[in-house]
């Protein structure tokens, strides 16, 4: 297909896929550049010298050091988990660094003391650094700060590599209570908070990957709104993986207090390299009596090529603990890189009358493998959950739901709807399903739908006779797919996300 | 003008040997007339809607198609479609999580921009989308859901003929569109494609029955046996097969 009729065709599904697509053209990964800047690594391996190292680059208190070195010999007893519908050659821990920064990030005071290829790479992927640059994914700064003030803001923790770099709006949302910081200075600066709540969701020794994360992890973000707090903006970290040979251990805990409110995104992305990168994340998420934590994200790490050379190994723990009553968590995400994907952003319903919500989108094509689903652990009163996945699989891709509901004896009336879609592309990927559903109780509500469909070709056919190109018919159908989960998305995040898809999933058909 | 020159063409499935089904057809439909084509089973018919509009699988082995003297042949459908190439399904797909609305003017921009004109406004879209739904009593709430999903054979039909409403193709192939109707639906049907008869357009009504003839009047009749035009004649020879079935035609032709 030439480049112009590319363009000409993909104007028909409407104007943000045409700009985003031909911003894309060039080349399937945009996101796929180095940022040539120069890094401090720490030697290469794992060992209570590297975590020693970690902890003392982020002038770690005593105790944040024991804990991880507590955690790392947990570690060094644990295997890495094989159930996982996923196949790789074994990880060497040894052959990786575990931390890496650009030189001098310590000293970041204000945006204007990061370097400036530091500031180009986040400009260059669209995330805007400078206060007034308020829009995620729009070009150019608002006009006017009357402009600005109707448009939605989104507050910024960029992390590249092992380091946030800058934390966009902190004064802003300290006025209004909202703590907003890189994990690394809230440790230094609310040791109770994160003392109280650092592992209190995902314990230390939950599994080889949380475990691992536990002892190494280099930065992340930290989030606390206070009772009754409506969060006057979105909150956003975004995670770029730049330095070769590392793995980024992120760590985010977000603390919603009573009656209080978060939207929370995430976005991902890493350069393309040969080699594989390990992702090992954690992140807790923790609703106190009548919270609300909206947690969306968007997962664009390098996929590797069409052959599976290269590309991010991701085996992420997310989970959120419903701890007070009438408390909601919901989980939305987009899943379109990666090499591999391990991931079940779960939800423990601990409150009485307490929601989770998850809903995904996860797509592979070339070689990728994706097991992800969740995890509804269901401990109170008329607790609710609902799972929504729709995983795409196209080219010799395998993509797996797992998804656990769990209803416990105290759980009374508890209610859960589970809906599994999987779309096919082509004849040589796999999709599976494989739902658990532990219940101990005769009163409980449990539905469970799960579809598998093929894109044919005879839909394409009808499409293209009606005029649309094939990738747009691609685009259109897999759209129309994934549709109610899209709807979830913040705004921003839905333009984005449909311009992943489409990026994706090109070159699938045909 | 729609102009096929001894035209072969096989069906190549992917798990099967090759067929050949066309095999030197023969036809010309000229701008501004309306043309039938009758046959028995297995004749070629839907292959022929298939070849005519470029669906993977088939293969013309031999033989020429021309609109308006271009050569279709080789072309993308989505290229033949923004010529003004239309096909009213036999059997029209489902399309789960796509909105009619949503459907059609995405096709309808495509077509455009192939064309080198300007996307239709939403308020021009709806304009016209109002006025078709009503030409086809179709309920505009209908148009919000998912195309075809749900819907009844009758319904899906009527949608066809809304989409060509709203596409206002140059030539349109009618592939069975009568089954699944009862007579009334066949009658609001037959309306909304007379009203895109005139003078600049071209049709091909492919069907087994007489009855859609009697609402849509034919120009020309062709009986497709064997994958070949066996006989040509005016709308009596519609009626003919109607009377004496197609073994007594197929048994003069041949």
């Amino acid at each position: 297909m030439s480049e112009g009729k590319e363009t000409l065709v993909k104007d028909s599904i409407d104007r943000g896929t045409v700009d985003a697509a031909r911003a894309l053209e060039s080349d399937k990964y945009a996101e796929g550049f180095v940022t040539d800047i120069e890094m401090e690594l720490a030697p290469k391996g794992l060992s209570e010298d590297t975590v020693r190292y970690i902890s003392a680059k982020k002038e770690e208190p005593e105790w944040m050091l024991q804990w991880r070195l507590e955690a790392f010999q947990r570690w060094r007893e644990m295997t890495e988990p094989t159930w996982a519908m996923i196949n790789y050659p074994k990880i060497d821990y040894q052959d990786a660094h575990y931390y890496a920064e650009p030189k001098g990030a310590a000293k970041y005071k204000t945006i204007d003391d990061v370097p400036k290829e530091i500031l180009e790479t986040y400009a260059k992927l669209g995330i805007p650094l400078k206060e007034q640059e308020v829009l995620l994914g729009v070009e150019g700064a608002m006009e006017t700060a009357a402009a600005a003030r109707e448009t939605p803001r989104v507050a910024v923790d960029a992390v590249f590599d092992s380091v946030s770099v800058a934390t966009t709006f902190r004064a802003e949302l300290l006025r209004a209570g909202v703590i907003f910081m890189s994990i690394s200075e809230a440790i230094r600066e609310y040791p109770d908070l994160v003392k109280q709540y650092l592992g209190s969701v995902v314990p230390v020794t939950d599994n080889f990957f949380a475990t691992l994360n536990s002892a190494v992890f280099s930065d992340g973000t930290f989030v606390y709104v206070p009772k009754g707090v409506r969060c006057p903006m979105e909150l956003s970290t975004y995670f770029r993986m730049n330095a070769k040979g590392t793995g980024q251990f992120e760590r985010t805990l977000i603390i919603v207090d009573e009656g209080a409110y978060v939207s929370y995104l995430e976005g991902c992305t890493a350069p393309m390299r040969d080699e594989n990168q390990l992702h090992a994340a954690v992140v807790e998420l923790v609703a106190l009596a009548d919270a609300e934590i909206k947690y969306s994200t968007v997962q664009n790490w390098w996929p590797g090529d069409s052959e599976g050379k290269g590309g991010i190994y991701n085996f992420v723990t997310k989970r959120g603990d419903c701890r007070g009553a009438r408390s909601r968590i919901s989980w939305t995400q987009v899943e379109t890189g990666s090499a591999i994907t391990w991931k079940y952003p779960s939800c423990i319903l601990r409150g009485d009358d307490s929601s989770g919500e998850f809903y995904s989108i996860a797509v592979t094509n070339g070689r990728q493998q994706a097991d992800t689903g969740t995890k509804m652990i269901h401990l109170g009163k008329n607790t609710k959950s609902r799972i929504i996945s729709k995983g795409i699989s196209a080219g010799k891709s395998n993509n797996t739901y797992r998804g656990l509901v769990s209803i416990h004896p105290k759980a009374a009336k508890a209610r859960n709807f589970t809906q599994c879609d999987s779309l096919l592309i082509g004849q040589t990927c796999g999709a599976h399903t494989v739902p658990y559903v532990e219940n101990r109780r005769s009163d409980a509500q449990l539905e469970h739908e799960a579809t598998t469909t093929k894109l044919s070709d005879d839909q394409l056919f009808y499409a293209r006779q009606r005029g649309i190109g094939e990738e747009e018919a691609v685009a259109l159908l897999v759209n129309g797919f994934v549709r109610d989960v899209l709807q979830k998305l913040p705004m921003e995040f839905a333009v984005e996300a449909q311009k992943l898809l489409e990026v994706s999933l090109e070159g699938s058909v045909g | 003008m729609l102009e096929l020159k001894n035209l072969h063409a096989r069906v190549v499935p992917e798990d099967a040997p090759a067929r050949e089904i066309l095999k030197g057809l023969s036809l010309s439909v000229p701008t501004g007339e309306v043309h039938a084509i009758m046959g028995p089973n297995g004749s070629g018919k839907s292959t022929l809607s298939y070849v005519l509009t470029g669906k993977d699988g088939y293969e013309v082995t031999g033989g020429t198609a021309t609109f308006d003297g271009a050569d279709l042949l080789g072309l993308a459908p989505e290229v033949r479609a923004a010529m003004g190439l239309f096909l009213s399904f036999q059997y029209p797909l489902e399309i789960a999580g796509v909105p009619v609305m949503t459907f059609v003017r995405a096709a309808m921009n495509a077509q455009r921009k192939t064309r080198g004109e300007a996307e239709i406004s939403a308020v021009d879209f709806l304009k016209l989308s109002k006025v078709a739904a009503a030409k086809l009593r179709i309920d505009p709430d209908m148009l919000k859901r998912p195309l075809n999903v749900g819907f009844s054979g009758g319904e899906k039909k009527r949608l066809e003929i809304y989409q060509m409403l709203m596409l206002e193709p140059r030539f349109m192939i009618l592939d069975e569109t009568d089954s699944g109707l009862d007579i009334d639906a066949l009658k609001v049907v037959a309306d909304g494609v007379n009203a895109l008869r005139g003078p600049t357009r071209g049709m091909l009504v492919i069907t087994h029955y007489q009855r859609l003839l009697d609402y849509i009047k034919p120009d020309r009749v062709h009986v497709l046996s064997g994958g070949r035009i066996i006989a040509s004649g005016g709308p009596d020879l519609a009626l003919k097969l109607e009377r004496e079935g197609y073994d007594g035609v197929i048994a003069a032709g041949a």
